[in-house]
């Protein structure tokens, strides 16, 4: 397929990009015409070449990167002609290619109205770099300057003249205002109070008649027939699309300029696409480069067997003009029936602010920022996310005023030198300064600029919570999605992943994602499928998406061995099973130690003898332990009141029940629990997510505790219950954390982050306060019922036996590059370096 | 185009369908060992070696695939590094590169080109 593309703009180049990343290089041949004889460059930020960008740092990509991807590029050689029937182009130079498809990227022309005098020399238009050398010559001899257009580009224009040192500039807007498509009256008044504080002349309701002057440009004349003497002009009123060429081969184009496109960017003629500046698209015309780009990906998509369509394009904005802050945003300017106006203005300091909100006072429907725009993000998600208001909705432009400040927990509570990555030894200081003052605003960019998190990753989620804090603190708009695949929290991910009934990983990203997936949603989509419909976490083409220990359902250990650990449920184990674990650790040669929750742990297992070991501990009545898993690990207890003297109830037996209850129950976290059987609290209940303690008349229940690099005590929920009661609240509450924890969160931070605390889990729990304990306790139960031993369907099916071997080409072989060392009497993994 | 063929040896690793969907395997080539990838979601192969510079782990077939923007990427199981699959660059901060070699599929067979 030969795909030719006219114009090498921005919207041009991204179209290559776009093309290439989704079919690879040499899939498709692609041809280039540019008119300039640069490759494409950064129009946007033109206006930074005067203030000491090369032409170089504004390129998009060098000449060399076409040749790399392929893609034969002719710069200086504009198309002349195009023949539909055929599908050839005809350039300046001489050349001829045939198309299968053809993409118009010729973008726009300033426009330039029919003054007389236009043509003098010391009149420019400010569209391209040659543009602008030939200013910066002409600049040197200039001393008054004065610009036609008061709109955006218009203002950048006067800035450049500031840049090019021409101080005594004047801008001339034909309309009542400055900026007419994007403010209103008053928003434009301050703006233009501003530029003049800073030295710009402006005027408006005026229309240039003459450029006055010889060969060269001396003076201008306007309507009432007064002059000013300028001796150099810029004229920035506005674009033209360039059509020209289209219009030349019968392609459909608007009155007022522009090729006809349809949803696909197609034009009238099924082998042209138009896209960027040059396309209207339902009457509009895209004057930025952010809907172009969409236009860009479309076609490309639509070239790739993909199907999309262009819908419009928010036309939100923010930007510095000249140092000022301008931004407009959804609908800004609305009549009175669509709903009412709140706007706030500063004239000190220059800062003028509007919200149009709906009739109901819910929702912003848009709005207008000048002076000041540092809420344009959080507004601007506000308005596009239909985020409901506050009840006085001015809150969201002035701040809060009065009432309660709102109490912190989590991660503010830590003080400054508080170690959060033990591995690097950095502070929460040292993270909230990369955000605060080198700009960091992800977890990536603090792992490359701090280090924090590239060890262990076990302060991953505390360095996320910084970040966000962080940011906040700062003014900034924080949505807490996934990863650059999902632009969900995992709560919204969980609920949409159950609403659209999807099992497996591929078909969540097919339907909820975008690009091909990472090591961060993965595993925390492989997990909201377990926890949603706990089916075999193998299957369905999920091994992939698991993380390594969950796909070997074992540990990974140094040295490229596993760990495995049989389930013990309460600690409780029959001499005759001990013997079994203490002959499958002689035979498979394996390291044996006792858990802190009361298990034995067999180390140092190939991964081709992981199926051999669980055939054995099946055949005598063990199951999986899911250590592996974010996962129910254990259920600890003390011996309880069978045996001891000051044993109250029968503590075994109810972490038996728990543990069977709740095994293999995958979560955001690991889950540990514990039954103590008296007060003494010999199995440590307060120390686990949760925790039960026997009393005289029941037991009390604790929630949210864990050990770990910041133990935290567990927190009463209820007191003097019964065993069913306790597990329905267990039901409830471990349902409720599944469904709204962040990924990696354990039980004691997602409480921390809980608006309202243990009053607010307590009244979600027990009194049923948001009415979804029935619906909890019916989702528990679904995945109670579900519950298989994953290692059992493994040990019975060939076909996932077969993933189980470490060379794929000689499954006997073991990894020769395991090392042992003796150690006590055992072995142990050697030494990394 | 011809010189690289000269030099290279295309041995054949495994079938297609021994390789899991999205993920990888381990290959074993004389004394080394390669990490293979069938990238079912771009429709791509890609080879690298196993071991991860890290910590001198032979576990990167093990690892997660996916991709960073638009490159694809392993994370090492042990400790979450990853790489480009594509330039074998480390991805997440460190200056390590890995080995990439060349894959072919012919007739459901996959071959990994190795220069001699």
């Amino acid at each position: 397929m030969k795909i030719v593309i006219i114009g090498n703009g921005m919207v041009g180049y991204k179209f290559c990009e776009k093309l290439l990343a989704k079919k690879g290089t040499g899939t498709a041949e692609l041809v280039v015409f540019g008119e300039e004889m640069r490759p494409a460059y950064d129009r946007v930020h033109l206006s930074e070449y005067f203030a000491g960008k090369s032409a170089d740092e504004l390129t998009l990509a060098p000449a060399a990167w076409y040749a790399d991807n392929g893609i034969t590029l002719h710069l200086g050689d504009p198309v002349q002609s195009i023949d539909r029937v055929h599908q050839t182009v005809h350039s300046f130079k001489g050349i001829t290619e045939h198309y299968d498809y053809l993409v118009l990227a010729t973008g726009s022309a300033a426009f330039v109205p029919p003054i007389p005098g236009v043509e003098k020399q010391g009149v420019f238009i400010y569209r391209t770099i040659e543009d602008l050398e030939m200013m910066t010559d002409y600049a040197r001899h200039a001393k008054k300057g004065a610009v036609i257009g008061g709109g955006l580009l218009g203002l950048e224009a006067a800035k450049a003249m500031l840049d090019l040192g021409i101080t005594d500039t004047q801008v001339i807007e034909f309309a009542p205002r400055l900026m007419p498509r994007q403010i209103d009256d008053a928003g434009s008044h301050t703006l233009r109070t501003k530029l003049e504080a800073l030295g710009l002349h402006i005027r408006t309701n005026t229309n240039t008649t003459a450029i006055l002057g010889d060969e060269h440009i001396t003076a201008m004349q306007f309507a009432d027939d007064s002059t000013i003497e300028v001796d150099m002009l810029v004229i920035s009123a506005g674009i033209k699309p360039r059509d020209e060429l289209a219009k030349l081969c019968g392609l459909e184009t608007g009155h007022r300029g522009g090729i006809v496109v349809n949803d696909q960017l197609s034009t009238n003629d099924p082998h042209i696409f138009a896209i960027g500046e040059c396309a209207l698209h339902k009457g509009m015309i895209y004057g930025l480069v952010a809907p172009g780009y969409e236009m860009a990906d479309v076609v490309a998509a639509n070239l790739c067997g993909g199907s999309k369509s262009f819908t419009g394009f928010d036309m939100s904005t923010k930007l510095k003009l000249i140092g000022v802050d301008v931004a407009s945003f959804g609908d800004p300017f609305i009549n009175a029936h669509e709903g009412r106006s709140i706007t706030w203005e500063d004239t000190h300091k220059g800062v003028y602010k509007r919200i149009n909100v709906s009739p109901d006072g819910k929702h912003l429907l848009g709005g207008i920022l000048v002076g000041d725009a540092d809420q344009y993000n959080m507004l601007l998600q506000t308005c596009k996310n239909k985020v409901v208001l506050p009840p006085n909705p001015e809150d969201v432009i002035l701040g809060a005023r009065g009432g309660a400040a709102d109490s912190g927990a989590g991660v503010t509570s830590l003080p400054d030198d508080a170690l959060i990555c033990s591995c690097e030894s950095i502070t929460k200081l040292d993270i909230c300064q990369a955000v605060s003052e080198k700009g960091c605003e992800t977890v990536d960019a603090i792992k490359k600029c701090t280090k924090a998190g590239t060890g262990c990753g076990g302060c991953v989620p505390m360095v996320k919570d910084l970040v966000n804090h962080t940011l906040k603190a700062n003014g900034k708009y924080v949505r807490n999605v996934l990863c650059e695949h999902f632009a969900y929290s995992r709560q919204e991910l969980f609920d949409l992943v159950k609403v659209h009934d999807l099992k497996s990983y591929e078909a969540v990203l097919d339907k909820l994602g975008k690009g091909d997936g990472c090591e961060t949603c993965k595993p925390a989509v492989a997990s909201i499928i377990a926890s949603l419909w706990n089916e075999m976490i193998l299957q369905k083409g999920n091994a992939t998406a698991q993380d390594s220990n969950d796909r070997y359902l074992a540990n990974i250990q140094k040295g490229g061995t596993y760990s495995v650990v049989p389930r013990i449920p309460g600690g409780e184990i029959t001499p005759e099973k001990l013997i079994v674990i203490g002959q499958v650790a002689v035979k498979y040669n394996l390291y044996t130690k006792i858990t802190g929750g009361q298990r034995i742990d067999l180390f140092g297992a190939h991964v081709s003898d992981l199926p051999l070991i669980w055939e054995e501990l099946i055949a005598a009545g063990f199951e999986s332990g899911h250590a592996y898993g974010k996962a129910l690990r254990t259920v600890k207890s003390c011996v309880g009141s069978t045996w001891c003297r000051f044993g109250l109830h029968d503590s075994v037996s109810y972490a038996i029940r728990i543990e069977e209850r709740y095994r293999g129950l995958r979560a955001p976290h690991k889950l540990k629990s514990a039954v103590s059987g008296c007060i003494r609290e010999c199995a440590e209940a307060q120390s686990k997510d949760f925790g039960i303690i026997a009393t005289e008349k029941g037991w009390n229940l604790y929630v949210c505790g864990n050990g770990g690099s910041k133990p935290q005590h567990a927190l009463l929920l209820a007191t003097d219950i019964d065993s069913d009661t306790c597990i329905q609240y267990i039901d409830r509450f471990l349902m409720f954390y599944i469904k709204t924890a962040d990924p990696l969160t354990r039980t004691a931070t997602w409480l921390n982050k809980m608006e309202g605390g243990i009053n607010y889990l307590r009244n979600v729990v027990v009194n049923d306060s948001l009415g979804i304990a029935a619906q909890l306790e019916a989702e528990m139960q679904l995945l109670v019922d579900n519950y298989k031993c994953e290692w059992k369907e493994v040990v019975d099916n060939p076909e996932l036996r077969k993933r189980f071997n470490h060379f794929v080409n000689a499954p006997a072989e073991k990894d020769p590059s395991v090392q042992f060392q003796p150690m006590r009497e055992q072995k142990r993994a050697a030494e990394w370096k | 185009m011809l010189t690289l063929e000269q030099t290279m040896t295309w041995f054949t690793a495994c079938r297609v369908e021994d390789v899991p969907e999205n993920g990888g395997v381990c290959v074993k080539y004389k004394d080394e060992q390669i990490a293979l990838f069938h990238f079912t979601r771009r429709g791509a192969w890609y080879a690298t070696q196993n071991e991860c510079p890290h910590r001198q782990q032979m576990a990167l077939s093990r690892g997660m695939i996916g991709s960073q923007d638009e490159e694809p990427k392993v994370a090492c199981p042990f400790h979450k590094k990853t790489f480009s699959l594509q330039s074998g660059k480390c991805l997440s901060g460190d200056d390590y590169v890995i080995k990439t070699y060349p894959v072919k599929v012919e007739d459901g067979f996959v071959y990994i080109g190795m220069e001699e």
